[in-house]
C-alpha cells in the first residue's frame, strides 16, 4: 500500500496531454465516455493498490464534488 | 403444469385442537424448504416440533431451482441430499455473453475430490416434497396443513399462538416460535416487526417452459442479446426437462400485461428459434428488494430464511441462506429446549447469521447495480467492464452477473475459539475458526466423504491418535464431543486431500460443530483446550 504519488511523474508531459486528447479526437460523446471508462479500468488494474486508488478517487472527486476552484 | 402435479396434503385435526391450550417446546411457522429444514433437524435431533402451514401443499411454481453445495452438504445431513441430487440437474460451468458474442465462461468448483457438485437445479416444489417426505418419517414432527397463525402474543416465558383451521382457532402455547413464513412475514407483522433495506427499481418475468433441448446444463446469462436488445435474461435448466428463462424487462413494463402468453410467446421465440418446440409451465412478473430485520432473536421469536433477510434472485442466495440459517439454528436451538445451553446461545444464532445475510446483500446489491445499472456512470462501467472482458482477464473478474452463493464464513463468532498465535503464526485461511468444514475423499466404515463422519453433534476431527482415555472423557461430557482420527488408526485419507484441505499437520485437531463449522483448531491435542473450546462454543463462560 503506497500513497498516490501527485508530483510530477511524467518525462514529457505535453505529450502525454496530446496523447490522451488524440484518443478521443474522432470519438462522439458517448464513445469517448466509453474509452474513458475503459482506461480508469484498465489503468486501476494495472495499479491494483486499493490506498492509490482511492487517493485518486478522492482527488478526483474532489473539486467536482464541492464545486469550488483553487 | 403438464410436468408436475401439485401434492394435497389435506388439513388434519389435531388433538391440541380440543380441550386446554398445549405447551410445545417448538413452533414453527411456514412448511418451505427453510421451516421443514429446521423442523427435519430438530426433530432428529429428539426436539418435538410443530410446524404450521396456511396451506396445504408445496410451492406453486419453481420458485427458488438452484442449491449450491453447502446446502446440498447441509442436506446430507439431514438425509435429503440424494433424491434432490438425483433429480435435479447437476452444474458446474456458467457462461456470460455479451450482445452475440461470449464474454467468458467459469465453473463453480474448480478442483475434484468433492461428493457433491458446485449446482444442482431442482424446483423448489420437487425439493419440498423430499423434505416433507423426510420430515413425515420423523416421529417428533407434527406437520400441520391449513392451520393459519392469526395472532402471535409474546410472553416472558411463552408464546402464545393463535391459529385458525378448517374447524376454527385454537391456541397453542411455545417455548420458542420460529417464524419461517417468508418474505412477507405475517408473524414478523404481527409482531409490528420490520425488514429495511432498498427495492430495486426493475422487473423481471420468470418463464418456466417444457422443452426437449440438447442444451449443455449450464448457467448462461446474457447481457443486451439481440433477441431480448438493451436488458439481460438467466437460462437454467430444471429437472424434467423444465427450462427457466428470466426476462429483465425495466422498470416501465407493465406486469399484468407482461405475464399474459401472448406477450411472452415472441419473446421466447424470439431467444429459442422459430423452430424451437415448447410449452409456457409457469410465469411470473417480479420485482426486488435486499433487506434484513434488525434482530433475527426476537426474544422467544426467531426469524429466519426470507422472512428474516431477503435478496435480489441473483446469485442464488435466497434459499441457500435460509437452509443455512436453519442449519445454524437448530442444533443451538435443541440445546436450548433441553437444557444443556443457556439461551444466550440463541443470540449467537443472531450474530452469525446477521452477518451472513449482510454478506448475501452485498453481494446480491452489487450483482444488481451491474446487471441493472440505474445511472448513465453506472451503464457506462458496465458496458466498459463486458466489453474489455472479451480481450482482457483482468476485466472478466468485474462482470457481475450474480455472485453465486457460497457458505458464510463464521468469522467473527462469538462461539470461535481464537487461534494461538503460536499454532497459526500467519493466521492461515484454510479451515480456520468460522469455516464450514470442507468435505473429501476418504475409505472407511462410513464411506467414501469425509463428512459423513462427522456426527450431529460436536467432533473432533484429529489428524494424529488421541489417547483412549481422552477420546472416552470427551465423549462422556454433558455435550459429548466424539472423535475422528484421520489417517493412521481411523478415516483413511486416501488422495491426501483432507490434509490438504484443512491444512493438517501430524497431529492437528479441528473442532466442529453440529452444523459442521469449524469453531476451534490446534496444531496438537489438548483435552483441556478443546473442553473450554467446546464450553465457549456453547455460549457457556462469561463473556
Amino acid at each position: 500500500m503506497t500513497a498516490l504519488n501527485t508530483q510530477p511523474n511524467l518525462d514529457r508531459p505535453d505529450e502525454l496531454y496530446a496523447r490522451l486528447l488524440a484518443a478521443h479526437r474522432d470519438l462522439d460523446d458517448a464513445q469517448s465516455a466509453k474509452v474513458n471508462a475503459k482506461l480508469v479500468l484498465l489503468l486501476a488494474n494495472h495499479i491494483g493498490d486499493p490506498q492509490v486508488i482511492d487517493e485518486a478517487i478522492a482527488a478526483a472527486r474532489e473539486d467536482v464534488v464541492t464545486g469550488s476552484t483553487p | 403444469m403438464k410436468t408436475y402435479i401439485q401434492p394435497r396434503y389435506g388439513y388434519t385435526r389435531a388433538a391440541d385442537q380440543d380441550g386446554a391450550t398445549a405447551r410445545k417446546p417448538v413452533v414453527v411457522v411456514g412448511a418451505g424448504p427453510v421451516g421443514l429444514a429446521l423442523a427435519i433437524d430438530l426433530g432428529t435431533r429428539g426436539i418435538p416440533v410443530v410446524v404450521l402451514d396456511d396451506d396445504d401443499t408445496v410451492s406453486v411454481g419453481s420458485r427458488a431451482i438452484c442449491y449450491a453445495k453447502r446446502t446440498l452438504e447441509i442436506l446430507d445431513r439431514l438425509g435429503c441430499a440424494d433424491p434432490v441430487c438425483e433429480r435435479g440437474v447437476g452444474w458446474n460451468v456458467g457462461k456470460v455473453f455479451h450482445r452475440d458474442a461470449l464474454v467468458f465462461q467459469f465453473e463453480l468448483v474448480h478442483e475434484t475430490g468433492h461428493h457433491r457438485p458446485g449446482m444442482v437445479n431442482l424446483q423448489q416444489y420437487h425439493l419440498e416434497e423430499t423434505l416433507v417426505r423426510r420430515a413425515r418419517e420423523i416421529p417428533g414432527v407434527d406437520l400441520r396443513w391449513k392451520h393459519k397463525v392469526t395472532g402471535v402474543a409474546p410472553h416472558g416465558d411463552r408464546v402464545d399462538v393463535t391459529v385458525e383451521t378448517p374447524d376454527g382457532p385454537y391456541t397453542l402455547a411455545c417455548d420458542w416460535l420460529v417464524a419461517c413464513d417468508g418474505a412477507r412475514s405475517p408473524v414478523r407483522g404481527m409482531l409490528g416487526l420490520e425488514s429495511e433495506g432498498q427495492a430495486f427499481r426493475d422487473r423481471f418475468l420468470i418463464a418456466d417452459i417444457h422443452m426437449h433441448s440438447d442444451f449443455p446444463p449450464e448457467r448462461w446469462f446474457w447481457f443486451d442479446p439481440p433477441f431480448h436488445p438493451g436488458q439481460s435474461v438467466l437460462l437454467h435448466r430444471q429437472a424434467d426437462d423444465v427450462w427457466r428463462v428470466d426476462f429483465q424487462l425495466g422498470w416501465d413494463a407493465d406486469p399484468d400485461e407482461e405475464r399474459k402468453p401472448e406477450r411472452i410467446l415472441p419473446r421466447l421465440r424470439a431467444m429459442l428459434g422459430p423452430q424451437a418446440r415448447f410449452e409456457i409451465e409457469w410465469a411470473s412478473v417480479y420485482t426486488f428488494q435486499c433487506r434484513r430485520m434488525k434482530r433475527f432473536r426476537q426474544g422467544r421469536v426467531l426469524f429466519a430464511g426470507d422472512a428474516a433477510h431477503l435478496v435480489s434472485p441473483f446469485g442464488a442466495r435466497g434459499a441457500n441462506s435460509g437452509v443455512q440459517d436453519a442449519d445454524n439454528l437448530a442444533w443451538k436451538l435443541a440445546l436450548v429446549v433441553d437444557g444443556r445451553a443457556g439461551e444466550r446461545l440463541l443470540d449467537s444464532y443472531d450474530d452469525e447469521r446477521m452477518a451472513a445475510a449482510d454478506e448475501n446483500i452485498a453481494a446480491s446489491t452489487g450483482s444488481t447495480d451491474f446487471i441493472t445499472p440505474k445511472s448513465a456512470a453506472s451503464r457506462l462501467f458496465r458496458d466498459a467492464v463486458l466489453e474489455l472482458a472479451k480481450r482482457h482477464p483482468f476485466a472478466r473478474r468485474l462482470v457481475n452477473s450474480g455472485r453465486l452463493s457460497t457458505p458464510a464464513v463464521l468469522r467473527g463468532s462469538p462461539l470461535n475459539t481464537r487461534d494461538r498465535d503460536a499454532d497459526f503464526p500467519h493466521g492461515d485461511a484454510a479451515m480456520e475458526p468460522g469455516a464450514p468444514a470442507a468435505d473429501a475423499p476418504v475409505r472407511g466404515d462410513r464411506g467414501p466423504w469425509l463428512l459423513r463422519y462427522l456426527e450431529d453433534g460436536f467432533t473432533l476431527l484429529a489428524f494424529g491418535p488421541v489417547a483412549a482415555a481422552d477420546v472416552e472423557a470427551l465423549a462422556r461430557g454433558e455435550v459429548p464431543v466424539h472423535v475422528v482420527t484421520v489417517g493412521e488408526g481411523g478415516v483413511d485419507d486416501v488422495e491426501g486431500l483432507c490434509a490438504t484441505r484443512y491444512a493438517a499437520r501430524p497431529g492437528s485437531c479441528f473442532l466442529v460443530r453440529p452444523d459442521q463449522h469449524v469453531c476451534g483448531r490446534w496444531r496438537t491435542f489438548d483435552r483441556r483446550a478443546v473442553e473450554a473450546a467446546l464450553a465457549h462454543a456453547l455460549a457457556r463462560e462469561d463473556r
